[in-house]
């Protein structure tokens, strides 16, 4: 059960990972996302499915290396089996036509992005796709993004690919140019704080799909709670995805570092626990 | 044959007459009370070592022949389900604890857990002769109940309760919880093919999750879980039904019946300035991040606050597991704010008594107003305002009313917020059909416990809202027993 399938590096630490699980494959629909289990002494993060592949029975997720389960993730190889892998879960995202469709997705948060952009184009909208990295190699999935867009514009911090400059950039280029209906918004967390205020600045309505710590992923632990238009909601249950110009999103940043200091220490003891094995 | 008429029966074997005759009653009346032995509080308070250790078999020879073995035993009326309780005692009394153990299994899937989680002061000990007659301190019936079922465990001979042939009729479980754990033992009993569906990595629900290790060890669990298997009843985690699959796609695969216990798994809060500060978090996810994912112990890669002033809001067995875990996580200093007063606490005496012995304070008849965190965003204090008991509320318990101008500011670097948890919602959602009631809650016919869709029953924690591990199992069984007259009618037409 659960095995990869197939892996794919986007870059050193960025990789992507076909698994089967085909139960989840059928059921899952654009904006779900899947709690994940590496070994028996792993911790359950949350992960949004990027594709999915119903004939195959498989989901695809990419994963960045930021921590220790992270990291774990990414080290599976062909035919490993992931210890526990759940979902779909979380509310799918809203479709239908809204005209035009600004779609900005920061870092490997162009991942949830692709099945989001690809249904919104297939509800009949015009897709204009804002994505943005901090250099060349860390843009992932540039040619799917392209297939289910009707233009793309791609952003680099150091300009060492596409055009250089910050999302927000990219983004005010395409809403001087012409109207845009809706926009949606994935990324780091303090990308999408940044989208948002530019999106509110020119009333357009826009959803941010959150990513949060979770501990079970259904509504259970409350870890994820984030406050939106002044109420706490759970981005598991409720989300992951939210009116973006509602969200809190320094309250969200700042929960997001409750653990950094285990996260770091955490990251620290197992590279070096690796690094010795690789001696032995 | 009835109930009372089997009671009758089992009460007339010659050796329960025998036994009567024995001892007079007056010399059983005489005895006092055992004493459960408990790890002293300085040792326990820091670490997960279980803290009641449970009766030797002589303590519980004598404890059990306290019991007068009454001809009217209103003990088992206190019982959510019906255990033959005298009949388990006097087989303790005359040494038979394997035989006793047998006779919890007749209606209690899970006595180990029981005899360690029930509230039995509110529950068979409430109905006892001796509390109801001679107003004096009941037979230990949950000690009992608990020594047997270890007893039982220990010796390695556990008996597997008889399961009908095989009837080929597949029912699915929603959650492997107490409540789905106890339809699931008596449907294998009754022949059907049995499968618990769990959301999370690990069978058995809240009391994985939930109670900690000190309480309940997962060992114990585990053992009242293999029975279960060795009946024939299967289980699939990771399987969230409503998302995994929903209950169209069971159907389709062969499920004829439905048994929601999906319990109450979201977690309230007050909705209080500074209540989304880090280090503000809710019980569940403190013990989850303890109890389900081992955060405490080495080598696990999932991390857990250790707070040095740890604040527990709330008065449940919940709060209580809660404050005694952030002990054994190395606090230095642990209260229990509650807006009422220990009178009014919902939680087991035990418990209360437990966390007072280990040293936690309890700041009663106070509430927090707000957090107040520090330029990180990190919980540092908490205002809290006095309160004082005015008229008894819906539940019949005294409402606190705030006392004006009472408040005061308390240090704490951790809050754990346990103040009572709504039903999960996924199932509901997925089923826009089911009726459920403004809470949340499943609704259900109060004796049948079937739901607005007929192939779907449902008990425990997501029909009442939060209660306890027994009521769930009662629920469980009461489904289980009109899930088999459900389906046996529906096969004959």
């Amino acid at each position: 059960m659960n095995k990869v399938i197939s892996k794919h590096y986007y870059s050193e630490n960025v990789v992507s990972l076909e698994i089967e699980a085909p139960r989840i494959a059928k059921a899952r629909r654009a904006g779900h996302f899947v709690m994940v289990r590496v070994g028996n002494t792993g911790e359950r993060i949350p992960l949004t499915i990027s594709t999915a592949n119903v004939e195959r029975g498989t989901i695809t997720l990419v994963v960045q290396k930021v921590g220790v389960s992270s990291r774990k993730i990414t080290e599976l190889e062909v035919g490993d089996e992931v210890t526990d892998l759940v979902g779909p879960l979380g509310q799918a995202t809203h479709v239908e036509n809204f005209g035009t469709i600004l779609a900005c997705g920061g870092g490997v948060g162009v991942a949830p992005l692709l099945p989001i952009v690809e249904e919104l184009k297939k509800a009949g909208n015009k897709v204009i796709s804002v994505i943005a990295a901090r250099s060349k190699d860390l843009i992932i999935l540039e040619d799917q993004i392209r297939q289910h867009s009707d233009e793309v514009i791609v952003m680099t911090d150091d300009g060492s690919y596409g055009k250089k400059g910050l999302i927000t950039e990219g983004m005010e280029e395409v809403i001087n140019r012409e109207k845009i209906d809706q926009a949606v918004i994935i990324g780091p967390g303090i990308m999408m704080k940044f989208a948002a205020l530019t999106t509110k600045k020119h009333n357009i309505p826009s959803i941010a799909s959150l990513n949060t710590i979770m501990v079970d992923g259904t509504g259970m632990c409350g870890a994820c709670r984030v406050t939106v238009g002044g109420k706490t909601r759970f981005v598991c249950v409720d989300g992951p995805e939210f009116d973006a110009h509602e969200v809190d999103f320094d309250e969200m940043l700042m929960r997001l570092s409750g653990y950094r200091e285990d996260e770091i220490k955490a990251d620290e003891q197992y590279l070096c626990v690796s690094k010795n094995k690789g001696k032995a | 044959m009835n109930n009372s008429e089997y009671l009758k029966q089992e009460r007339a074997a010659a050796w329960r007459d025998d036994l009567r005759k024995a001892k007079k009653n007056k010399e059983r009346t005489s005895l006092a009370r055992v004493k459960m032995p408990e790890a002293p509080p300085i040792e326990r308070a820091r670490s997960y070592v279980e803290v009641n250790s449970g009766l030797t078999p002589e303590q519980a020879i004598n404890e059990a022949s306290r019991c007068i073995d009454c001809a009217n035993p209103t003990c088992i009326s206190g019982c959510p389900v019906e255990i033959n309780i005298p009949k388990f005692v006097k087989n303790i009394e005359r040494g038979e604890f394997l035989e006793a153990a047998k006779v919890l299994k007749e209606t209690n899937a899970l006595p180990a857990v029981c005899g360690r989680v029930c509230p039995q002061e509110k529950q068979c000990e409430a109905s006892c002769f001796y509390q109801l007659k001679l107003n004096t301190e009941p037979v230990a019936i949950g000690y009992l109940e608990r020594f047997a079922a270890d007893f039982e465990q220990q010796s390695g001979k556990i008996s597997i309760p008889e399961v009908a042939p095989s009837n080929g009729i597949k029912v699915a479980v929603i959650g492997s919880g107490p409540a789905g754990l106890a339809f699931a033992g008596d449907m294998a009993k009754l022949g059907y093919d049995v499968v618990i569906l769990e959301a999370l990595h690990e069978i058995g629900g809240v009391l994985k999750y939930g109670i900690p290790e000190f309480r309940l060890p997962n060992s114990i669990v585990d053992v009242e879980i293999e029975s279960l298997r060795k009946m024939g009843v299967k289980f699939e985690t990771n399987f969230i039904v409503g998302k995994t699959a929903t209950i169209d796609d069971l159907r389709e695969e062969g499920f004829k019946g439905f048994f929601v216990g999906s319990g109450a798994g979201l977690p309230r809060f007050m909705n209080i300035p500074g209540e989304n500060l880090v280090g503000v978090l809710s019980s569940n996810e403190y013990l989850t991040r303890i109890n389900l994912m081992g955060a405490s112990s080495q080598g696990m890669d999932t991390p857990v606050v250790r707070g040095k002033k740890v604040a527990v809001i709330g008065g449940g067995n919940t709060a209580m597991d809660s404050v005694r875990t952030a002990l054994r996580l190395g606090a230095e200093k642990v209260s229990i704010i509650y807006r009422r007063s220990l009178e009014e606490m919902p939680a087991r005496v035990e418990e209360v008594k437990h966390a007072q012995e280990e040293g936690v304070e309890f700041l009663t008849l106070n509430n927090p107003v707000e957090y107040i965190g520090d330029d990180k965003g990190k919980v540092k204090q908490i205002r809290v305002q006095r309160m004082e008991l005015g008229e008894p509320d819906s539940s019949g318990r005294r409402s606190p009313v705030a006392v004006d101008g009472s408040e005061y500011i308390i240090d704490a670097d951790t809050v754990v917020v346990s103040v009572g948890v709504s039903p999960n919602p996924i199932l509901p959602q997925s089923l826009p059909q089911l009726k459920v009631s403004r809470w949340g809650t499943i609704e259900v016919d109060p004796d049948t416990l079937q739901s607005s869709i007929p192939d779907i029953f449902a008990g425990g924690d997501i029909v009442r809202g939060g209660a306890t591990v027994i009521l769930a199992m009662g629920d469980g069984r009461k489904a289980a027993a009109s899930m088999h007259q459900y389906l046996t009618n529906q096969t004959k037409k």
